[in-house]
């Protein structure tokens, strides 16, 4: 982006607009003086655990909690059945079914939350848990997603009255009848069974809260760890009969969220409870364990993809139906009219006219989720499944995957394109971006170099992914969660010298917000970014939104920012006018101030205009004083950043270990606000991209133990298994987006999985294989060559 | 049982339970928050501290046993108002997003330089593979710890 150069500099040194700039958040994560969830320390706080579950599917005969509540130190035990009397044992999820708080009737998974001890300290917390004494009957268990709906199984959701299977819903996209008639006709057709296993976001900080009730003035203060404080405050005013305004929300510093902070979870009303009824602050933080084994888990989506083709490949058609494991409580997280999110997007990046898919939802004896993880509200699978259907198909028709992609790939001209399943896409220029990334990578050198090695009996594979996302959700009239529109609002204020805050409705993880706002604001106004203190996280302190999520914030927040600068910008040039005696169309605005039209050593700075709207000049009729405003930013559609991934491996065949050498990114998210910072985005996704690929697995047995509930069993990648990434750019500006920006955040996670899969499958090729599921751990590649595929998600041979 | 640590050149005495991890005693205790935990079972390395100079995962390490030791934290790489060049390498080259692993990330990467001032790619991907990043993908963590190497002016610092 050329912008980059051109951007002044501000005296402190930094662009006074889009730029490469240090983060403002870094002085106080560098000197450890961060504010995390589990630094609150309030006076006379309590601390709060959870007793959970060790069956996937037992009945509860009863709860003995006596020895507990009389270990000292411990305040309280909250049980369901205290739970109920409050109406609070179930909760409504954010996809309109009901979750356990507390399990009263019976538990449906491992790890559910069963009973909550408040106590004087984290430890004598934890010795309470181990005196209470709960008479399970264990129940047959679901555990595998695929026997969820033969008859005779057993019902989870027997709470549901009248409910007589596992059964969750049934949805469809596409043209099923024109689908099947390309399909029946079509001279080439590959179907495959293709499963994206069941993972875990991870964050390095797990879920935690800290409720204080103010038993005076009868205000709940909840510091909690959220990715959407205003969609929570709401939903605990609806819940628990609280009044809104007495709910203040904070999320202070929060250790990464990656979609696995967006739902509210059992132990946040726990501590919420605990507050009330000892009246003292209540601290919940879950371990690692409960983590990985009770918050929101992503995909589990088993999926049956078939392509039609040409026989010189021109893609005809695309169909997936999709079998989808969502828990044993329909948890997730996403816009009311999509229950299988954004998965219609499968179509992917190419050009054809025909699809169809079908979603069948389930409940299992698992954790509920189903949508976090950077997924895009489920694109992940989408971008996965199109992917590797696309890559079958090469292999089937011997063509290169480069050459077959590139001969689908969407043209320029076509947009704006509607894809098959009602997606409009806003832009892109998808072969210019694929043919970036294969001089990066040199593509036809290493076709060259595996041909070569491939001779010498050494298996180095090549893997292509092309993919789009759709984010920013999204438009008030088809997105709303839980009846919330999702539009983002945004406040500015400009002080009397000059300085500003502007106030967001989204809160940042990890991103960067109060760095990347700033220079919104800056780029906008000329106020230098570090004279713009950015405020998110705060119920009581920012304006109404939805949060961070699905790479929300620059499409949606950051529209909203960039517009009310601009309102801003609009009344700074008639205060201007007012104070230099003129027309305000005799004004002209450059970067940070408005000049006569004819004369430019006559002009105001924003600085100078700042004072005067709040000093004593006569302002026009119907002018207020001050300069601030305030926006709703309501997206008039997604915005639809896209990506060429291209990965290299080298696969030792004795023993299955891949090893990843090179993996270029070549991203286009439009307009770059902070290069660095959207660079870092896109490194992070990719090693989540490669740890998917390879090793990260939430797996149970038929018993329904969760067998990745530690680190020691759920493996992350390190730097080790990770490589010096390569990126490049291309910039196709949104033409809806007041900045042109597309949202990036996502993006990496969603498009590299399949780079690195295709990768493993090409080196291993020549042992006849055309497909594997994740994770590629070593003994799944080596069972893959010996011709033995096993399913990666059950503990079953 | 009591304990005396001495933390960041500060004598602490306290009274602890024997059963009391060194983490919560610096953070619960100390009130030094700037190391934090993540998962229980020394994988992350979110809580690495150093213990007589050498860095120890302080979740799986009892207060007692750095009864009488010298321990150093994020809190003490900051020396004189002057940041650590491996602070400074983190911010120039945006070695940190969320900020939760930063501070072992740190200790770990300063341990490195101190014993291996000029270390290749790999030592230093071997040297931090103790300690996970689920924001940056490693990449800029790397090359804050070369940017730290290179620009060791302000080092020569032990606690």
């Amino acid at each position: 982006m050329t912008a980059v150069e051109e951007t002044p500099l501000s005296a402190a040194g930094n662009p006074i607009g889009f730029g490469r700039m240090h983060r403002k958040e870094d002085a106080r994560f560098l000197r450890g003086q961060g504010n995390y969830v589990d630094d609150v320390q309030l006076p006379g706080m309590l601390y709060g655990a959870i007793l959970r579950s060790p069956y996937a599917h037992a009945k509860i005969n009863g709860i003995d909690a006596s020895a507990a509540e009389a270990l000292p130190g411990v305040r309280a035990v909250i049980t369901g059945a205290v739970l109920e009397t409050l109406g609070l044992a179930w909760m409504p999820t954010l996809s309109y079914d009901t979750q356990a708080v507390l399990a009263t009737d019976k538990v449906r998974f491992q790890g559910q939350e069963v009973a909550f001890v408040v106590a004087e300290s984290k430890y004598i917390a934890r010795d309470a848990l181990e005196l209470i004494d709960v008479d399970y009957e264990p129940l047959p268990v679901v555990a595998d997603a695929k026997k969820a709906l033969e008859p005779g199984a057993p019902v989870i959701r027997d709470d549901k009255e009248g409910k007589t299977d596992n059964h969750i819903y049934d949805w469809e996209a596409g043209n099923k009848e024109e689908t099947d008639a390309v399909f029946a006709s079509a001279p080439v057709v590959v179907t495959e069974e293709i499963l994206y296993p069941r993972v875990h976001p991870a964050p390095m900080e797990t879920c935690g809260s800290v409720a204080h009730m103010d038993a005076v003035t009868g205000k709940l203060t909840l510091w909690t760890t959220s990715q959407a404080p205003h969609a929570h405050r709401t939903v605990y005013a609806l819940v628990a009969g609280l009044p809104e305004h007495k709910i203040q929300v904070i999320s202070p510093d929060i250790g990464g969220g990656f979609g696995n902070k967006v739902p509210i979870y059992p132990g946040y009303v726990c501590s919420i409870v605990g507050s009330i009824v000892t009246g003292a602050p209540v601290k919940w933080m879950e371990d690692r364990s409960e983590n990985l084994m009770s918050t929101g888990f992503a995909r589990d989506y088993h999926m049956t993809a078939s392509i039609a083709s040409t026989e010189d490949g021109k893609i005809l058609a695309v169909k997936v139906d999709v079998l989808a494991d969502h828990g044993a409580f329909n948890g997730v997280a996403q816009p009311t009219k999509y229950p299988a999110g954004f998965f219609h997007i499968f179509t992917g990046s190419y050009d054809y006219p025909t699809a169809h898919c079908t979603v069948k939802a389930v409940y299992t004896n698992k954790a509920p989720g189903g949508v976090a993880y950077a997924c895009s509200f489920r694109i992940t699978e989408a971008a996965y499944v199109i992917e590797r259907i696309v890559d079958r198909l090469a292999v089937e028709l011997e063509i290169d995957p480069a050459e077959l992609r590139l001969k689908n790939l969407l043209r320029p001209e076509q947009f704006p394109y509607t894809t098959p399943t009602g997606w409009e896409y806003d832009s892109g220029d998808y072969a210019k971006t694929m043919r970036v990334a294969m001089d990066i990578a040199g593509y036809d050198e290493l076709r060259r170099e595996q041909a070569e090695k491939r001779a010498r009996g050494e298996y180095m594979g090549i893997g292509i992914s092309f993919f789009t996302e759709g984010v920013g959700a999204g438009p008030r009239k088809h997105m709303d969660i839980l009846g919330l529109g999702m539009a983002d609002g945004c406040d500015l204020r400009v002080h009397p010298t000059g300085k500003a805050q502007v106030r967001l409705s989204v809160q940042t993880q990890g991103q960067g917000h109060e760095t990347t706002f700033a220079q919104i604001i800056s780029h906008e106004l000329g106020i230098p970014p570090e004279d713009i203190e950015v405020i998110h996280g705060d119920t009581d302190n920012t304006p109404f939104g939805l949060g961070t999520y699905g790479s929300r914030s620059t499409p949606v927040s950051g529209a909203a920012a960039a517009l009310v600068a601009r309102k801003v910008r609009d009344k700074a040039r008639v205060v201007a006018a007012a104070a230099m005696e003129c027309a305000p169309d005799d004004l002209e605005w450059e970067l940070g101030r408005f000049y006569l039209k004819g004369d430019h050593e006559k002009g105001m700075t924003i600085q100078e205009i700042a004072m005067a709207s709040h000093g004593a000049i006569e302002l026009p009729e119907g002018v207020e004083g001050h300069l601030d405003g305030q926006v709703v930013y309501n997206p008039p559609n997604l915005t639809y950043p896209y990506g060429c991934y291209i990965c290299v491996v080298d696969v030792d065949p004795g023993t299955g270990q891949v090893k990843v050498r090179r993996f270029i990114a070549v991203d286009d998210c439009g307009p770059r606000i902070n290069p660095m910072i959207v660079e870092g985005q896109v490194h992070g996704g990719l090693a989540d991209g490669i740890g998917m690929a390879l090793m990260q697995l939430i797996a149970f047995d038929e018993e329904g133990n969760n067998l990745g509930g530690s680190f020691m069993d759920y493996l992350l990648p390190t730097a080790m298994e990770c490589p010096d990434y390569e990126l490049g750019e291309t910039v196709t500006p949104s033409p809806h987006h007041p900045l042109g920006a597309k949202g990036v955040g996502e993006s990496a996670t969603v498009g590299s999985p399949a780079a690195v899969v295709n990768a493993v499958i090409d080196a291993i090729s020549p042992f006849g294989v055309k497909t594997a599921d994740m994770p590629l751990t070593p003994a799944n590649v080596w069972r893959a060559i010996q011709g033995n595929n096993i399913r990666t998600d059950l503990a079953v041979e | 049982m009591q304990v005396t640590v001495t933390v960041n050149g500060v004598d602490h005495t306290r009274d602890v339970e024997p059963r009391t991890l060194l983490v919560h005693l610096i953070r619960d205790d100390l009130l030094l928050r700037g190391t934090h935990w993540g998962c229980d079972t020394s994988n992350c390395g979110a809580c690495t501290v150093w213990v007589d100079g050498d860095p120890v995962k302080s979740c799986t390490f009892l207060a007692v046993q750095a009864d009488g030791k010298q321990v150093r934290t994020v809190e003490g790489l900051e020396q004189g108002g002057e940041l650590d060049p491996v602070q400074q390498g983190f911010m120039q080259c945006h070695g940190l997003q969320c900020g939760y692993c930063t501070p072992g990330m740190m200790m770990v990467a300063r341990h490195l330089l101190d014993h291996n001032p000029h270390p290749s790619e790999a030592e230093i991907r071997e040297g931090i593979s103790g300690n996970l990043c689920r924001c940056t993908g490693y990449k800029n963590i790397v090359e804050s710890i070369q940017w730290a190497a290179e620009n060791p002016a302000t080092s020569e610092v032990t606690a």
